[in-house]
């Protein structure tokens, strides 16, 4: 039961400082989950975004989901689930029913505005990091450029860019096998 | 029987979203048509609170428009029913995970993805800072938090604060 408590408490904390999608909270998610707690490695971490892009749901909830489960089985994953969307529960409730004109207050939209670069910082240091425990053959930078253009040029979306890169994967370190025989 | 509704038209769209961000929103304009819960100007209000309130902006959609169709157990229903599909599917895949992981083809697939991923994750932040970084001034403060961020290892959460005060005080 502690433990589900703690659960809880991690992902309902990870909620309430979510500004925008699932991945504006990766820094969180890496913070709490990978060094606080240990939950998870940062490669685990990524692979979770990985499937969370190419499985039914938003990304958020699956990977609230997945840890909890890993951590405690089912009443886990029910328990950080809760905990992730209890924020948005109480804060758009709240907002909904009294609160709708402070939404247009000038410093809310102000403050909002400061976050939003917070946001975009925080992100740029966690592609740095990432890049350097992640990016080291030439087959991963032939991925991850062979990514980019797919968004940058085909705007694809993300659940074909995971399938196509799991396809590459497969092909290169076959191939990478092949070599090495 | 609202209740029911609530559940089940929340339930389709978790299960049918894939991916993260705003990837509710489409389906959310779709009940908009089909139902008349709310208008079209109300959701485009609805988005905008949701993507600068806390919490993923699919689950805040969620709870607005549950709580504009039915209030508070409204917000509620909806949410339980847009993650319930979440809960059931990622438990099989986490299951079947345990089966497979040390599988070296399955091992070496995930870590192709990871570059991947990156990019991902690249163009996510690309898509926030096309909408916040505005002007000099928003550019400097970014350059700023980078370079504090990589040097001074405090949480996120710290610089969020941080960065709601910059905000305001310099009226970014």
């Amino acid at each position: 039961m502690v433990q589900l408590i703690k659960l809880l408490i991690i992902f309902f904390k990870i909620g309430l400082f979510t500004f925008g999608g699932g991945y504006a909270m990766l820094p969180l998610l890496k913070t709490e989950i990978v060094n606080k707690h240990g939950f998870l490695t940062e490669e685990e971490l990524l692979d979770l975004y990985a499937i969370g892009q190419c499985t039914p749901g938003i990304i958020a909830i699956n990977i609230a989901t997945f840890i909890g489960y890993k951590q405690k089985g089912i009443k886990g994953a029910i328990f950080a689930t809760l905990g992730m969307i209890l924020p948005s529960l109480f804060i758009i409730t709240l907002i909904a029913m009294v609160l709708r004109q402070y939404i247009h207050n000038r410093y809310m939209i102000y403050a909002f505005d400061g976050i939003r670069i917070g946001v975009v910082a925080l992100i740029a240091n966690i592609i740095y990091e990432l890049w350097q425990k992640n990016v080291k053959f030439v087959s991963d930078k032939i991925i991850f450029i062979g990514a980019v253009l797919l968004l940058a040029v085909f705007n694809l979306g993300a659940i074909w860019i995971v399938i196509i890169s799991a396809l590459a994967a497969l092909v290169l370190s076959e191939l990478k096998r092949m070599k090495q025989k | 029987m609202i209740y029911f509704l609530l559940f089940y038209e929340f339930f389709k769209i978790g299960l049918f979203a894939i991916g993260g961000g705003l990837v509710t929103v489409p389906f959310l304009f779709d009940l908009a048509d089909e139902y008349s819960w709310y208008s079209a100007k109300e959701l485009t209000d609805m988005i905008a609170i949701s993507e600068s309130t806390p919490g993923p902006i699919g689950v805040n959609m969620a709870t607005f428009a549950g709580f504009s169709v039915a209030g508070v157990w409204g917000g509620i229903i909806a949410t339980l029913g847009l993650v319930t599909p979440s809960l059931i599917v990622i438990i099989i895949i986490a299951r079947l995970m345990d089966k497979y992981s040390c599988n070296m083809r399955v091992h070496n697939i995930l870590a192709g993805i990871r570059p991947a991923v990156l990019a991902l994750i690249l163009f996510a932040g690309i898509e926030i800072a096309k909408i916040s970084i505005t002007n000099l001034l928003s550019g400097l403060v970014l350059a700023i938090l980078v370079v504090l961020i990589r040097f001074w290892k405090k949480s996120p959460i710290f610089y969020l604060c941080v960065s709601a005060i910059l905000g305001i005080v310099l009226k970014l």
